[in-house]
């Protein structure tokens, strides 16, 4: 058999499997199943992770005050309705894991990799099918692990989600020391091995998968920021595996990497010479690229639905390109800007301002390039539209924030207060957050061959935009007045008394905002069962997944993979009827391809 | 090199070998963050700074170079259809990686007989880094030896024929990646150490 019709035969191999419920929806192998079943799961979590949140802000605002809620919720927890302290730490701790890496990781890169790589650039499938249900199902398993350490008797790991030691290394520290802490390290080495198959087989599909004519310079925004997510994961996720088999080694078997001379409770501990610092610098050399991880994939989302519903095309393509790897590069030399007040040489601080200012550049070659391709666009204002320009609002609010932080000198007064929380949440919370649903609102007719509810769509954006910034405005400045992140309770400090009215304001914004949250979800779930049909391509975008039908079929193409013959960003091109031209169309006699 | 190019199965054998290449990509970067953790600990006052390597890990690195040898041999063998050399090659590659772990294990002993254990009042950081290194190197033999095995399985189904062998070369380049990594950790630990 000669190798052409081989590999046609294998070709047209997948599209007759016989298929069980269990290998369709359970231990699927195909890539639109598993990025459902990631959108799902990171959604569930989301719920989880906001509730948190919620209930945090409760305590913020009320401190003391009984609450029929928090002891419907948290039981033990919270006696007569008044939250411990213990259980706030441990809310702390899970809603920023949860939120990091269940949600904006796994959820966000899990559900929008998996759907659109394969789809964007003209492949069957994943490189290897196996390994990406492998990576599914070891994060479902992680996220089982981390919601259940809820349910031990000392409640969850309580040392925040940078599990700092020597709370994370000594057993005894605290509640959340013990059981909780064993809990968490294995969740998240679980975790980092889903995120590894899965970071991997996308880097690897992308190179090797793409169909005929689609070269990296051809590829859709969404797949260059998939792409270099992924291999910032790959490059960071394994230092932070380093740094948790020595801190289990700490922990279980006494040895001193992390540890210093330490006395609890009157006893003088075995340990000698070590340092915390270490483990955080091991620990944000995956944190800060774990940022980025976090956000560039909703940057790419932005890139391509602006440019869809501006019917134009993206503005400064190559620099796109260029500003992601510039960010990617950069992420992996500004760790030390997490550690100024550590005791680290100031020299070495001033090394790590430098590096983390430039980042600056290339963010606002990114954010100046949303809004030259949305100058004079016709705007389609969609809720996914919406979102994305939501995005690039809240991505230069944190970002103008994040350079005030970058800097030693200034971020020394700031340190660990709200001004920080209102940063990073803005920057790259909100911002991933509205690029996740920015995707789900545009993909959501190529997930489930539906239409959402525009008018409900709305509804959402607009409240959560108003709530999100109610939060968040208001801490920058409670921040500059000095009050810390991360405490129970402010009450004890009469200096801070005058924030408390502050504190109210933004938990009922933060209230008001969570529940309206129910409207998407509401609509999400509705709309899987009696949404209007889609059509084949609903937004008239350019890309492939739009040639694919609309009912899912193994394989994603009936025949032939399409051919591509021009970028993804071929908008309002004069010489044409219509103001898209799909990247599977032949350029036309005499018609040259856009200088991009 | 147009990627893009080549029927599913070139694309997909491909894929295979690009992705183990970006695993030991990560693995490399698991094995800095040890390495740096290393240096940042060395300005720790209970620092040792006169510790000898024992012997047995000198004749690790010429254990692991024959056997990264032998592996070349049983695939140039492959490669010119002669069987049967492939096979003695293969056993004699796994033979040498077992030995490995035993020398190891030596190397062990010989610094638990200096006087220092891996945790507890007689060890040192320096030790308990060594140790630790070491042994998650051990872990990578042994992740290395399993596909050996199955290679000599398949070899003798005759599953691999001159032209097609993609899982006897990931297994390969895996070894050489283990071989190469001992080198570097050790030759790390003894020019850290003198």
């Amino acid at each position: 058999m000669s190798a052409h019709v081989e590999a046609h035969a294998h070709d047209d191999h997948g599209h007759h499997h016989k298929e069980t419920f269990i290998t369709k929806y359970i231990f699927s192998q195909d890539h639109k199943m598993i990025a459902k079943q990631y959108l799902i799961t990171g959604l569930i979590m989301g719920i989880i992770g906001v509730v948190m949140s919620l209930m945090m802000r409760m305590q913020i605002a009320w401190p003391g005050e009984p609450n029929a809620f928090l002891q419907t919720f948290l039981g033990k927890w919270a006696p007569d309705g008044v939250m411990s302290a213990d259980i706030y730490l441990a809310l702390v701790t899970i809603h920023g894991t949860i939120m990091v890496f269940f949600v904006l990781t796994a959820g966000l890169s899990g559900t929008f990799s998996n759907l659109l790589i394969p789809l964007q650039i003209g492949a069957r499938d994943m490189a290897s099918g196996f390994l990406n249900m492998v990576s599914y199902w070891l994060f479902f398993v992680s996220c089982v692990i981390m919601v259940a350490s809820f349910f031990v008797e000392a409640g969850p790991a309580a040392a925040g989600w940078t599990i700092y030691p020597p709370l994370s290394a000594l057993p005894m520290a605290q509640g959340g020391s013990g059981l909780g802490m064993t809990l968490w390290l294995t969740s998240m080495a679980i975790f980092i091995a889903s995120s590894a198959l899965g970071s991997l087989n996308y880097v690897v599909t992308v190179l090797n998968l793409r169909t005929k004519g689609m070269s990296m310079t051809r590829l859709p925004l969404t797949i260059w920021t998939f792409f270099v997510t992924a291999i910032i994961g790959i490059v960071s996720f394994p230092v932070l595996l380093s740094a948790a088999l020595l801190l289990i080694m700490d922990r279980s078997f006494g040895t001193s990497f992390f540890l210093s001379d330490i006395f609890i409770q009157g006893e003088v501990l075995h340990y000698q010479g070590g340092s915390p610092v270490l483990f955080e610098h091991l620990f944000w050399f995956l944190g800060h690229p774990e940022v980025y991880i976090v956000l560039l994939p909703a940057l790419g989302i932005t890139s391509e639905i602006i440019a869809t519903n501006s019917r134009k095309p993206i503005f400064g393509y190559r620099a796109m390109i260029a500003s992601v790897l510039a960010i990617a590069f950069l992420s992996t030399i500004v760790w030390g800007h997490h550690m100024f007040v550590s005791g680290m040489n100031p020299f070495l601080g001033s090394v790590f301002t430098f590096t983390t200012l430039l980042i600056a550049i290339p963010s606002a070659v990114k954010a100046f390039n949303y809004i030259t391709t949305l100058w004079k666009g016709n705007l389609q204002l969609n809720p996914a539209m919406l979102f994305s320009i939501g995005l690039v609002s809240t991505f230069i609010t944190g970002g103008l924030t994040g350079i005030i932080l970058g800097d030693s000198a200034l971020d020394i007064n700031v340190h660990d207060t709200y001004f920080v929380v209102a940063h990073f949440h803005l920057v790259m919370g909100i911002s991933a957050l509205y690029g996740f649903f920015a995707g789900v609102y545009h993909w959501f007719p190529k997930m489930f061959g539906r239409m959402m509810n525009k008018n409900l769509g709305y509804v959402h954006f607009w409240i959560t935009a108003v709530c999100a910034y109610g939060v968040f405005f208001p801490m920058h400045f409670i921040g500059m007045a000095g009050l810390p992140r991360r405490y129970y309770t402010n009450s004890a400090f009469p200096l801070f008394d005058d924030l408390s009215n502050v504190n109210v304001v933004i938990t009922v914004f933060a209230l008001v905002g969570g529940a309206f949250q129910i409207v998407f979800f509401y609509n999400f779930f509705s709309s899987i069962f009696y949404g209007k049909k889609a059509e084949q391509n609903p937004w008239k975008s350019n890309t492939l997944e739009w040639t694919t039908p609309v009912e899912h079929i193994h394989g994603n193409w009936p025949g032939a993979i399409p051919t591509v013959h021009r970028w993804a960003y071929d908008y309002s091109k004069p010489g044409h009827d219509d103001d898209f031209v799909p990247q599977d169309v032949p350029l036309k006699e005499g018609e040259e391809e856009l200088q991009h | 090199m147009d990627l893009t190019e080549g029927t599913i199965q070139e694309k997909h054998r491909r894929s295979r070998k690009m992705m183990l290449y970006f695993g030991i990509g990560a693995l490399i970067m698991s094995f800095a963050g040890w390495t740096s953790a290393f240096i940042v600990s060395s300005s720790r006052p209970d620092w040792l700074s006169d510790f000898v390597m024992p012997q047995p890990f000198w004749t690790s690195i010429i254990i692991m170079i024959i056997s990264s040898v032998t592996f070349i041999i049983a695939r140039k063998a492959l490669e010119k259809n002669n069987k049967s050399l492939t096979t003695v090659m293969l056993v004699v590659t796994f033979v040498l990686g077992l030995l490995f772990v035993l020398n190891q294990i030596k190397g062990f002993n010989q610094i638990i007989d200096m006087g220092y254990n891996f945790t507890g009042p007689t060890s040192n950081v320096t030790v308990s880094y060594i140790y630790l290194i070491a042994v998650v190197h051990i872990i990578h033999v042994l992740a290395g030896l399993i596909p050996i095995l199955v290679v000599i399985v398949n070899h003798l189904r005759g599953k691999y024929t001159s032209e097609n062998y993609t899982g006897f070369e990931l297994a390969e380049i895996f070894w050489h990646f283990v071989d190469l990594l001992w080198l570097y950790l050790f030759f790390f630990l003894y020019f850290f150490l003198s």
